[in-house]
């Protein structure tokens, strides 16, 4: 199978960024926000999204994890299951602001679980979405808020977030039939 | 495009799991890891104010007991609750069992009416692998006779593991009445599995005639009769209900005698190492092979297994996968 970088360290670091500063904007500062990442690679990039605001605003960004496979609405086949990671939220998300962050936006089903889990959790002001690559194709009526890269994609091909702290590299590519050099 | 999302599409790696739970003889340690990290993640659940997530919805768990059973039966309710299951209970008495029906049957007819998992406890060892061989239902053994008790056995190496940070060298001592003990066996398989030291101590007519030998089916682990000998150094002390509703051939001549010679009290306690720790399966005889001030004092974990059972089960539930034959 081909695969095609679409985004390098650099990329990956400038996008951050930029959507830090929308966060910032749009939540008017930071003081009442809770950055919430989903498990694997949102959490990562959860956590240097938060140091991100934090430099920017100079004040301290409570950071959380999120593992949503109890809340799948796929947990139907006999004899494999996904592994469980745990939830590690150290605040109430009580009247915060919360940022989802996650790699990759696709059906949009795991957002769907993650807004389960979150609400049984607590009660906040107002959830936003952030994502590292939107690849489209949706299943559900839910749109990011904070998009890195948009990628139009076919459902033949692969986008894979890679992360320093989980893959040993900062990289986004593209794999599949539909991709040429 | 529901098939789209599966397994391939789910970003955490995956985990494979047997339908059935039936006893620890064949558990490798890695799957008893993979239980004990599904249960951290199910202790983090009971943590949270809403003790409830969807992971078995339109689920039905029957709770099929054969034999008397407070704790262990609302324990599953509880951990099947929790992952959203629907729970049907039913207890022998008061059931077509006592109009004659076979346990087959009773089986055939719980999975035509759409139990996805079997919870059973019944008084002959073997029936739960009978019915696991006819049933396309998860079935998981909650106690078969003298037999086995899986989920028990889980719970305790959990809480020790929990308590002491591992299971390796650890030196456990079983004391009481093993003969009639599903739970001692289950244990001793599932401690010499994780590579714990295990000794059992009881009289000699409360030890299973043959152990040790190469076609009793047990693993060979040490025996000592004397307890101030075999709680000498000890990281767990569990100690056994007598089973005085077994005892049908005299195997005690007498009460008194057993209490003074195999009763966990605070002296004989201090013999094992200083942190060690004091499990029982429960129901408690105090007075018996436990005496009263050791129920509760800081060493005993009885309270803990309780609460750890819950999550251990939902684990086990979950990584079952609800059975129902699958996607």
């Amino acid at each position: 199978m081909r695969e095609k970088e679409l985004m390098n360290e650099a990329d990956m670091r400038r996008g951050l960024t930029r959507i830090a500063h929308e966060i910032i904007e749009r939540n008017q500062g930071v003081q009442e926000l809770a950055i919430i990442g989903m498990r694997t690679r949102g959490v990562p990039l959860a956590h240097r999204l938060a140091s991100l605001l934090e430099s920017l605003e100079g004040h301290p960004v409570p950071v959380g994890s999120l593992d949503v496979t109890l809340y799948r609405d796929d947990l139907k086949l006999r004899g494999v299951r996904p592994r469980l990671q745990r939830t590690h939220i150290p605040i109430d998300i009580q009247g915060k602001r919360v940022i989802l962050v996650d790699d990759v936006l696709y059906t949009g089903r795991t957002t769907r679980a993650a807004l389960d889990a979150l609400i049984d959790l607590g009660r906040p002001k107002c959830v936003q979405l952030a994502v590292m690559v939107d690849r489209g194709h949706r299943e559900l009526p839910i749109r990011p808020d904070y998009v890195v890269k948009n990628v139009p994609t076919s459902v033949h091909e692969e986008v894979k977030v890679r992360i320093q702290e989980v893959d040993g590299v900062d990289q986004v590519i593209i794999m599949g039939r539909g991709v040429d050099g | 495009m529901a098939n789209r999302i599966s397994v391939a599409d789910l970003t955490a790696p995956t985990e494979t799991f047997r339908p059935h739970v039936l006893d620890l003889d064949d558990f490798s340690p890695r799957e008893v890891e993979v239980v004990f990290e599904a249960t951290d993640v199910m202790k983090e659940v009971l943590g949270r104010e809403i003790k409830k997530v969807p992971a078995l919805r339109g689920k039905t768990l029957v709770n099929l007991f054969y034999e008397a059973s407070t704790r262990t039966r609302v324990s599953f309710e509880l951990a099947a609750k929790n992952l959203s299951a629907d729970v049907v209970n039913i207890a022998v008495s008061g059931s077509s069992v006592a109009k004659g029906e076979s346990l087959l049957d009773t089986i055939r007819t719980l999975q035509a009416l759409g139990a996805d998992m079997i919870v059973m406890r019944h008084s002959q060892a073997g029936a739960p692998y009978l019915v696991a061989r006819h049933v396309k239902s998860c079935v998981l053994n909650a106690g078969d006779g003298w037999h086995a008790h899986p989920s028990q056995a889980l719970l305790d190496l959990y809480t020790m593991r929990e308590r002491l940070g591992r299971l390796e060298g650890l030196k456990v001592v079983i004391v009481g009445d093993i003969l009639h003990s599903r739970v001692a066996r289950s244990n001793i398989w599932g401690l010499t599995a994780v590579g714990a030291r295990v000794v059992l101590c009881a009289p000699p007519t409360l030890i299973p005639f043959g152990l040790g030998r190469a076609e009793y089916p047990l693993p060979e682990v040490e025996v000592e009769y004397n307890l101030d000998r075999a709680i000498e150094g000890a990281d767990v002390v569990m100690a056994l209900r007598i089973q005085k509703e077994r005892h049908k051939e005299g195997l005690l001549p007498d009460l008194r005698e057993y209490v003074r010679l195999y009763q966990i009290d605070r002296t004989r306690l201090a013999r094992a190492k200083p942190h060690a720790l004091l499990m029982h399966p429960g129901p408690v005889n105090e007075g018996i092979e436990l005496a009263a001030d050791v129920v509760t004092c800081a060493q005993s974990v009885i309270q803990e297994q309780v609460a750890n059972g819950v999550a251990v089960r939902m684990a086990l539930l979950y990584l079952m996968g609800g059975g129902g034959g699958g996607a």
